[in-house]
């Protein structure tokens, strides 16, 4: 087994609230974060996936092809894009580093046919990342 | 849905690597330049990685401020611009980074009750760099 890491940027704009809360809830949990007009951050994206290294092609997986999915499930939705409006997952659900995570998770693991998935790590800034391995 | 959230920190800190249980001579070929007895500093970075369920209605593993606030009381105050070797937590340990992983995840587990701790890993120069997970633990 092989493991293999893309990496890829974007850049977006996000707010924390919860709409179940009250106003003071919110402003406790979310501090700043709960600002309606949002703020940005250019987020680091790292997509590992595992396989068996084929033995014609040399390759876990084809990396085009990678980056293509990677284009076109993730950045060509989120990148420059307010993330709490214009991307549907998270009409319902809070835009935090985790489910932004779970979401890029989600979008990708049906669309790879060789490799399998293996982690999705997202960096919101240099010190701040989360990995979601698709566990329950 | 189960998530892991690393957090990166950074503290300055001096230490010297002497150990009571070893003669001079010893002392000097085991830790070279880092037995020099005025010690010597680094700028440590420490990532905290905890996990769990990701709340529904916050979208979190673990509210930042909880886990920044417990960092900055109990760890970098704790050690932030100090000699390590003064320390009570180094009094009978050799401050080696080793020791400092094993020590400042021994205090996230005893103290930070948010999350589940799953590894603290300290890169003491660019070159080094140490993890710890705590006892029969795997990395992942
Ligand atoms: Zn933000």
């Amino acid at each position: 087994m092989v493991y293999l890491t893309r990496k890829a940027e974007f850049a977006a704009s996000h707010y924390y609230h919860n709409p179940d809360f009250t106003a003071e809830e919110n402003q406790r949990i979310f501090g700043k974060c709960n600002n309606p007009n949002g703020h940005g951050h250019n987020y680091t994206l790292e997509v590992t996936v595992k396989g068996e290294v084929d033995p014609r092609s040399g390759f876990v997986v084809d990396l085009r092809q990678l980056k293509e999915i990677l284009h076109r499930e993730v950045l060509d939705a989120m990148d420059h894009r307010f993330l709490n409006k214009e991307v549907p997952e998270f009409s319902a659900q809070i835009p935090t580093t985790e489910n932004l995570a779970i979401a890029i998770w989600q979008r990708l693991v049906s669309k790879l046919n060789k490799a399998q998935l293996h982690r999705v790590r997202v960096y919101e800034t240099p010190d701040l990342f989360v990995d979601f391995y698709g566990e329950a | 849905m189960k998530a892991h959230l690393t957090r990166r920190y950074m503290f300055s800190a001096s230490h010297r690597l002497h150990s009571d249980d070893m003669s001079e001579a010893e002392n000097t070929v085991t830790y070279g330049k880092c037995n020099n007895p005025y010690g010597h500093g680094h700028n440590y970075a420490l990532e905290v990685t905890v996990s769990g369920p990701v709340d529904e209605s916050t979208g979190m593993v673990c509210n930042l401020v909880d886990l920044d606030g417990f960092v900055q009381r109990e760890i970098l105050q704790r050690f932030d611009l100090e000699n390590l070797n003064t320390r009570e937590e180094f009094v009978r340990t050799v401050p080696t980074t080793e020791n400092l992983c094993t020590t400042i995840y021994d205090i996230l587990q005893r103290g930070f009750t948010y999350a589940h701790l799953d590894k603290v890993r300290i890169e003491e120069t660019m070159m080094n760099s140490f993890e710890y997970v705590g006892e029969n633990c795997v990395i992942q």
